[in-house]
């Protein structure tokens, strides 16, 4: 939802950059590739639900992952604590008898404590992220193997619907899922809400206007995804529809999406990514936002671990396996910078959808996962170069950071239009206005 | 015509990025065993035209021709001119800290064979150029434990270890203290005696004034005269004339001082250094200010100016042992920087890129950022509200950007001042405290800073201005604190003020002060 808004800005030009533009488009052009390779069934209503809730937590992740990212840490053990969260929680229901919505409550809190326990590390004692999530990663590994003995635990029926669950078929027979057509209708107005909105607070400001039929193209664009989509997803075999695990997702990105760009703890993050020292001058706690960024974490890799573990039916030994690193490829893809400052949810998520369609993609080419790990490490390789060539040209997008990283050779990357600034003559007249004050 | 020719000649260098034309037609000869000074605003193409001579422009990214030693050169990298003989020194250094003062001067450049260092070959010959640039210390030495002096000086030795004819350096004493600065400019003076040319940019006129042979001005890209030093009676004012294209009356903004009661103070102030627990940064130390009063802080770079001001904003610099700070007539407690901020304390630090500001920010989200709460509903910040303080400063202190969304990285050092300021100015401070406020910054910039400073204190503010340039904090300030090893020595009042006293007071521990 939150990735229609980047979508809006490509239309509109002005504040979109290069790398957002670019991140989406290679999206579209995987689904396009994936469609025509795959004779339509890529986006057929099975694969597409498959698709979102076999990588929803991954997703997930990814919404920690970039926020941590971008205030200059890394968690390397978000698949152990996810598979130690699906452990504890389904023990407990089977040896404790624990009704599942509470065991979910048990596993937010798990996640919360891991996460608290890493975050004290990294925030309070100095060690590196990398490290106190390495050793996190054969910690809760090791201990997901130690509560369920290496084995797979079971879990019961009601806690399979956060995975594995579909909104359920409410109202008149329609021939579609009701429900999901609602959720479609919702989310398509709230587009063209926030469309306008954004119109009228850029009117307010005196800022440049989009014209208006650029707004009314990019509004039936996007309306007429959202409707395709929800008719896609609402029209498949009956008793399917948008995945629960989806719902969790794009409720996720929707508030994170906001905390990061529109609250104060968001510019904490952002400001402690690109200059910490600055930012504690500035009055930034910076030791509480790698705090709460980690305990946060934790809770998110937790919630994935969940969605899995219902997914799949049981706990198991080998859960969450790799998952750092499709989280991090994902961030990473979606161009987050890595020594910290840039990155945005929204990013992240093309980033990991990427991923996650060319994944689906050469499996239903029947492409073996060995050749798809060569394709998704190569695929990691190119767009992170190509993000880091289009610095080096000094294209538009990112400026910022040409100047932290290249001060020795800044005469080769250095933006020269903007030199000539201060002191052109005019400006240096000690004129009667000036004096006088 | 001199006897000897020239050792450089550029001649009508035009160097055009996308968009602008940053040199027009540049000339500039450099006579064998000069001093050449280039002056300029920030801006004017003086690193331009360096990067074109040190081959960072290489051949055929520009126009015109460079004669080096009556050849013609056409340099395709660094590399290349460094071979012919000419070095350039950065004014940010380029060492690494982690190496040893010899691995440093021999980086690129290891003497050895077969990839094979020759380290003893190394070290005599680095002993041997340390001596020639005056430096006593062992080699051995890391280069992160020494000053910024002698890593300035430690550039120089590696320079000459290429055999450099022509030395340029951009900026060379921007970061040292004044007897530090005495002595490379001394070196330089040196190495003219032994035949070594240098061209040597540097923000401050007096260094070239004492120096220099010949000085171009350039000025938008363009050569605008080339003066003899010797032969014309130079002086600064005659500079600054040519850099900005007629006179500056004044360097400072008029202003009569409305200057109101005492409002904060600080007393017996004492702070340990953070790592050496002996060590005592700031000693008992007591100072006021009043409304409307801008008050200078002058000392000798490691006086403890900085750690001292910092200390007093929340505590961010070593550990507080005892003192008390008074604000309007109450004693208040300042633990944190948040705290200071509430109290109404403001502190823009000296370094602007590392300490002051976020790069990546664009003007509007850094004009906000050390008071976010008051344009925040909640934890929900009003962009609205963000936008329209962040317009209203860029035009209350003329930012040069064609909107608030532009980003930090892009502007000047000038206009990244203001952005600071403006950052500062929108917490609602009483009290601000500008460490270093004109650094790296132009004249013309300068006179504008010096402005908006005038103009808070006329608003009733207390202003502190730390700065290492006396004439500045002499021209600015009602009223000069000295510090020297961490203690106020001295308290001297504009009228009192001139640089022999005050520098006197900045270099000697004084039993009494006494308050002005």
């Amino acid at each position: 939802m939150s990735g229609i808004k980047d979508l809006r800005k490509i239309f509109g030009g002005g504040t979109s950059n290069l790398r957002q533009f670019s991140i989406l488009f290679s999206l579209i052009f995987i689904i396009v590739l994936f469609q025509i390779l795959t004779n339509g069934l890529t986006l057929e209503t099975g694969n597409l639900i498959n698709l979102v809730s076999q990588y929803s937590y991954i997703l997930i992740l990814a919404i920690g992952m970039v926020m941590l990212i971008i205030a200059g840490h890394i968690d390397l053990s978000v698949g152990s604590v996810a598979a130690f969260s699906g452990i504890v929680v389904a023990s407990a229901m089977k040896y404790w008898d624990l009704p599942w919505p509470l065991a979910i409550v048990l596993g937010l809190v798990v996640g919360a404590l891991i996460g608290a326990w890493q975050g004290f590390w990294v925030a309070y004692v100095g060690v590196p992220a990398f490290i106190v999530t390495l050793a996190g990663m054969l910690i809760f590994r090791g201990g997901n193997q130690f509560i369920g003995n290496a084995n797979t635990i079971p879990v019961p029926d009601g806690f399979t619907s956060i995975g594995g669950g579909y909104l359920p078929e409410v109202g008149p027979d329609t021939g579609y899922n009701n429900l999901t057509l609602l959720l479609g209708l919702i989310v398509a107005v709230a587009i063209v809400i926030r469309e306008f909105r954004a119109r009228r607070v850029r009117e307010q400001l005196g800022a440049e206007q989009i014209p208006l039929w650029v707004t009314l193209v990019k509004l039936v664009i996007l309306v007429a995804v959202v409707i395709a989509a929800s008719f896609t997803f609402a029209g498949g075999r009956v008793g399917t529809s948008f995945p629960i695990s989806g719902i969790i997702l794009g409720v996720l990105i929707v508030f994170y999406s906001f905390l990061t760009r529109n609250t104060i703890f968001g510019r904490h993050i952002y400001a402690v990514g690109g200059n910490r020292p600055a930012a504690k001058l500035s009055g930034v706690n910076s030791r509480r936002v790698d705090f709460l960024l980690m305990v946060n974490m934790g809770v998110l890799a937790s919630l994935a671990g969940m969605i899995f573990v219902s997914r799949s039916v049981a706990s198991g030994p080998q859960d969450g396996l790799n998952w750092e690193l499709d989280a991090i490829a994902a961030v990473f893809i979606g161009g987050a910078a890595i020594f910290g400052g840039i990155g945005t949810v929204t990013g992240s998520i093309i980033g990991g959808l990427i991923m996650a369609v060319l994944n689906n993609g050469l499996q239903l080419l029947g492409i073996g996962i060995d050749r798809v790990q060569i394709i998704k490490g190569l695929v990691l390789l190119f767009a992170v170069a190509i993000d880091v060539y289009n610095k080096s040209q000094g294209r538009p997008s990112l400026i910022g950071l040409l100047t932290r990283r290249r001060k020795l050779d800044e005469g080769i990357t250095e933006p020269p239009a903007v030199a000539p600034t201060t002191g052109s003559p005019a400006d240096l007249t000690p004129s009667e206005s000036t004096r006088q004050q | 015509m001199p006897a000897v020719p020239p050792i450089l000649e550029m001649r009508s260098i035009t160097k055009e990025f996308p968009g602008v034309k940053a040199l027009s037609n540049v000339s500039i000869t450099v006579q064998t065993g000069e001093i050449h000074a280039i002056c300029g605003e920030n801006g004017a193409g003086k690193s331009t035209l360096m990067k074109v001579l040190s081959g960072v422009y290489p051949y055929g990214t520009y126009e015109g021709e460079i004669i080096f030693q009556n050849e013609e050169v056409r340099f395709s990298g660094i590399r290349a001119s460094e071979n012919a003989g000419i070095a350039i020194i950065h004014q940010e250094l380029a060492l690494i800290p982690h190496l040893s003062i010899t691995e440093n001067i021999f980086l690129g450049n290891e003497p050895g064979k077969y990839g094979v260092i020759d380290w003893k070959e190394a070290q005599l010959r680095a002993r041997e150029l340390l001596a020639r640039v005056g430096l006593s210390d062992d080699p051995d030495t890391l280069v992160k434990n020494i000053g910024v002096g002698k890593q300035q000086l430690v550039e120089i030795a590696k320079a000459l270890n290429k055999s450099v004819k022509l030395l340029i350096l951009d900026e060379p004493t921007a970061a040292l203290n004044s007897s530090d600065s005495q002595h490379l400019l001394d070196l330089i003076l040196g190495l003219k005696g032994k035949g070594i040319s240098s061209i040597m940019i540097s923000h401050k006129l007096n260094e070239i004034e004492q120096i220099a042979d010949s000085i171009t001005i350039l000025r938008d890209g363009k050569t605008i005269e080339t003066l003899s030093v010797k032969a014309e009676g130079v002086n600064e004012d005659r500079i600054i004339r040519g850099m900005v294209g007629r006179n500056l009356e004044s360097r400072f903004p008029d202003r009569t001082p409305k200057i109101g009661e005492v409002f904060f103070e600080v007393k017996n102030w004492t702070v340990q250094h953070p790592q050496v627990a002996e060590r005592m940064v700031v000693k008992d130390s007591s100072f006021f200010v009043r409304r409307g009063e801008i008050v200078g802080f002058a000392g000798l770079m490691g006086a403890g100016r900085t750690e001292f001001a910092m200390s007093i904003f929340g505590r961010s610099y070593g550990n507080f042992v005892s003192g008390q700070i008074i604000k309007d007539g109450e004693e208040i407690q300042v633990r944190s920087v948040n705290e200071a901020i509430d109290h109404g304390l403001a502190y823009v630090s000296e370094d602007r890129k590392s300490l002051g500001l976020n790069l990546l920010d664009t003007i509007k989200r850094s004009v906000v950022s050390a008071k976010l709460k008051k344009i925040s509903a909640g934890p929900v910040v009003n962009e609205t509200k963000e936008y329209e303080a962040a317009e209203s400063y860029r035009k209350e202190l003329r930012v040069k950007a064609p909107s608030v969304e532009q980003g930090m990285a892009t502007l000047s050092g000038g206009n990244q001042q203001k952005v600071v300021l403006a950052k500062w100015m929108f917490t609602d401070p009483d009290l601000l405290i500008l460490d270093e406020p004109t650094r790296g910054i132009d004249v013309g910039a300068k006179y504008e800073i010096y402005g908006i400073i005038q103009r808070l204190a006329a608003s009733g503010k207390g202003v502190i201005v730390i700065s290492s340039e006396l004439p500045e904090l002499l021209g600015i300030s009602d009223r000069i604190y000295t510090i020297f090893e961490g203690a106020i020595t001295n308290d001297i009042s504009a009228a009192q003020a001139d640089p022999e006293t005050v520098m006197k007071s900045m270099t000697s521990a004084k039993k009494k002060v006494q308050h002005a």
